[in-house]
């Protein structure tokens, strides 16, 4: 094991999209429960900032495996598709009339009840857009697709934490 | 030295390698040591049989102290003098502190951390803190009769850096080697999970003296994986009793200290009296006469809505964070004196829709958890019984253009962590860039708590954009955080390392020992050549448990040298530089060692796996 193996091969997991949420957790815990500097807490200095490293690189890894959008992204810079969604903003014209919508109703919403159901329908489309980029990257390996694909759940992902945003807005 | 001494169930099985860690639960109001014993976490009394040590300290003519109950009685009839909830203050600058005016102390704003005027001289809240926990190592020490090997200790998981930063400082000053900081609510459920073998998804309500965090955890097989954490590090008990104390005054003036002090008391008494009672009487002996009102505690419950309702916001935040609902909760713990109050326990009960966790003793279980943590990083229990995986509170980043706050690291990251940033320079010629951190969820720098600034000098000239600066966010397994800077494309490094602005640079703490701190024992000399035994003792005993566990590694010559080393070493005494040289040899010359172990480590842990795989 080297700490330049990528993600999957750290945790010991098929390089591909589709995961089981579990599987990782427990990796996750396994390597942790191995490499945490609290296991080396009544050793020297080498052993403790060697498994600060370690622990620090686990959880590098699992932050980016877990999420499925952020494994996407990682997935499209293995196969040579980096994402780069601070250059590339083109977005198809229906998605960004969809997103103008959104925008309106945002706006427009004033109770919880009306951010809540906008919510829903953002997690609807988002849970759509990640069954697409998981078939582009596990079934026809189109990364340069997926790489699309995944900028525009990025735009979902802001839509819906700005409506988080809100909901905490009306508790405080 | 005992002279017979028998191995505990569950301890290492050589009692003489065992080292005695201890917990403490360095609280607001009060504070607790307590320790593994006889395979139970127990908290550990001081000579009149108390567990519980006020948090109090008193400063006495002629360089004496008083600590604990004898400095909260104290506390009327000399408010100036006895600083009582000094955790309020750890980290803080002066503005930072809320209802300044209604304290007693002379403070003293200084940059970084306000500090007290005493008749003592002046004092930062890290050498009052360093005070009790100094009571505490004590306590400990007498209760063994043998030296520390380290301590596990406690603080809100709401602790910003520059708060936890002075909490270590503060154990460092009283002669505490800090295993672990942990976070107080993840103590607790480790005090509960081990005594309940709970699963699942818990959370910890832990309203003490002058702090509330709440806390999502979710427990699996001995693994406690902190989801979320929130709350506010100012509001606790101490605003219970305000609010009652400004009810019970209605108007009436109140100038000096000791009226101050003295109705607060009163309201705390009260409010204490009606956990249990449906009226009571608050009566406060002022100097303008006697101060005598009659509540009921459906008024008081009235008078601490708005408080209870703010802790109650703080818990649907964290739930929101962890995308979970209150009835995804298992269990609720209830943690802090505070949570004795019925009101509290029946809203919180209300919230979770069933009703809170509260069969271990709230004021104890914090520093039970932190004890039983402390025995398994000394290395005392059976391997593999417990895995801490705790989360950074607030979220950390970088000013950028417009006084905006770029965020580099999340909070409930999981800890440690490290993440890097790339920027570049903005004008031709650029040779030097101001690096500001930050700590906090808003956007704009002025609403964000600044931990540190520095400059990276030296950049060679490059025209704009060309220069790639990366500035690197390291927070280690105590949440403590640490950046650097460095220039990349030209192959020309320059780094720096931030010390928190907020904490006491190194030369700060040894002027504080040198001053004649009170649990220095002796002269420094002394203590030095102490410490460094100590550091060689510990030093030596990992180095062979490694070996024990992992000599194989080793060819036979590199083997027999290490030994030698190792006698040569647990020979020495006399000269502390002369032992601190040969410590920092033999960690160089165990370097290899040590990542050779790491690596058999790892392929344990993937032996899950499967072979063809590797």
């Amino acid at each position: 094991m080297r700490l330049t193996d990528n993600d999957f091969q750290l945790f010991g997991l098929p390089e591909r999209q589709a995961q089981v949420r579990a599987d990782i957790d427990a990796r996750w815990k396994s390597l942790q429960a191995e490499v945490h500097p609290d296991r080396f807490a009544s050793e020297g200095a080498a052993a403790q900032r060697l498994a600060m490293q370690w622990a620090m690189r686990v959880n590098e890894g699992y932050q980016r495996l877990k999420d499925p959008l952020r494994r996407a992204s990682y997935l499209c810079e293995l196969r040579g598709a980096p994402v780069q969604a601070e250059n590339n903003t083109a977005m198809p014209p229906a998605f960004l009339m969809q997103q103008m919508e959104w925008r309106e109703a945002l706006d427009d919403a004033r109770d919880e009840a009306a951010l809540t159901a906008l919510d829903d329908e953002a997690a609807q489309a988002e849970v759509t857009a990640l069954a697409t980029v998981q078939c582009l990257l596990d079934d026809t390996h189109d990364a340069p697709a997926a790489a699309s694909q995944v900028r525009a759940l990025m735009f979902i992902q802001r839509f819906r934490a700005d409506i988080d945003q809100r909901l905490a807005a009306l508790d405080a | 030295m005992a002279l017979l001494q028998i191995s505990e169930p569950g301890a290492s099985p050589d009692p003489h390698q065992r080292r005695i860690a201890v917990g403490i639960d360095l609280g607001t109001t009060h504070s607790l040591v307590a320790a593994v014993r006889h395979g139970v976490a127990e908290c550990l009394p001081d000579e009149q049989g108390r567990v519980i040590l006020p948090s109090a300290v008193r400063y006495l003519p002629e360089g004496r102290r008083q600590i604990g109950a004898e400095a909260l009685a104290a506390q009327a009839e000399d408010p100036e003098n006895t600083i009582v909830s000094v955790k309020r203050f750890m980290g803080r600058s002066l503005a930072d502190v809320a209802n300044r005016e209604h304290l007693p102390y002379q403070f003293e704003d200084r940059p970084g951390m306000l500090a007290i005027a005493t008749r003592d001289g002046v004092k930062s809240p890290v050498e009052v803190s360093a005070e009790i926990l100094a009571t505490l190592r004590f306590r400990a020490e007498d209760s063994f009769a043998d030296d520390l090997f380290g301590a596990v200790i406690t603080v809100p998981a709401y602790f910003d850096d520059a708060q936890r930063q002075a909490t270590k400082d503060a154990a460092e000053l009283a002669g505490l080697k800090v295993l672990r900081l942990i976070n107080e609510p993840t103590a607790a459920a480790i005090a509960y999970g081990l005594d309940n073998a709970s699963e699942g998804l818990y959370a910890v309500y832990d309203l003490g003296g002058g702090t509330f965090d709440i806390s999502l955890l979710r427990l699996t097989r001995g693994v406690f994986e902190v989801v979320a954490t929130g709350g506010d590090a100012a509001l606790g008990g101490d605003d219970f009793d305000r609010v009652l104390a400004d009810w019970a005054l209605a108007g009436r003036a109140v100038e000096s200290a000791h009226d101050k002090r003295a109705v607060l008391v009163a309201a705390r008494a009260a409010k204490e009296a009606l956990s249990d009672a449906e009226e009571t009487e608050l009566v406060a002996a002022l100097d303008t006469g006697e101060l005598r009102v009659t509540v009921t505690r459906v008024q008081f419950e009235a008078l601490v809505q708005p408080l209870i309702a703010k802790t109650l916001s703080a818990v649907k935040r964290v739930l929101r964070d962890a995308k979970v609902k209150p009835a995804d909760v298992q269990g609720a713990v209830m943690v802090g004196g505070s949570t004795r109050m019925p009101v509290v326990r029946r809203a919180v009960g209300e919230l979770f829709g069933r009703e809170v966790l509260t069969n271990l003793n709230p004021d104890e279980v914090v520093a039970l958890g932190a004890a039983i943590q402390a025995n398994q990083l000394a290395g005392n229990a059976a391997d593999g019984d417990i895995l801490l995986l705790d989360v950074i509170p607030l979220s950390l980043g970088l000013e950028t253009m417009g006084g905006l706050v770029e965020r580099v690291i999340e909070r409930n990251s999981t800890i440690p962590v490290a993440k890097a940033q790339d920027f570049t320079t903005f004008k031709d010629g650029q040779t030097a860039m101001a690096i500001h951190v930050l700590q906090g969820e808003r956007e704009l720098v002025s609403e964000c708590r600044s931990l540190a600034r520095f400059e990276l000098r030296g950049i060679p000239p490059m025209v704009a954009g060309a220069a790639r600066i990366r500035v690197s966010f390291q927070v280690d397994a105590d949440g403590l955080l640490n950046v650097s800077a460095e220039e990349l494309t030209s192959g020309v490094q320059a780094a720096v390392t931030v010390k928190p602005s907020y904490g006491l640079s190194d030369d700060q703490i040894a002027g504080m020992l040198k001053d004649g701190f009170s649990s220095a024992e002796g002269d420094m000399a002394a203590r030095k050549l102490r410490e460094a035994k100590v550091e060689a003792e510990r030093m030596v005993l990992a180095t062979r448990s490694a070996l024990a566990a992992d000599g194989d590694l080793l060819p036979e010559p590199e083997r027999q040298a290490l030994e030698a080393r190792l006698v040569g070493l647990a020979a020495m005494d006399g000269d502390a530089d002369a032992i601190d040289a040969a410590v920092k040899a033999l960690a160089e010359a165990t370097e290899g060692f040590a990542a050779e172990r790491m690596n058999r480590s790892i392929a344990r842990a993937l032996t899950g796996r499967n072979v063809s795989a590797l």
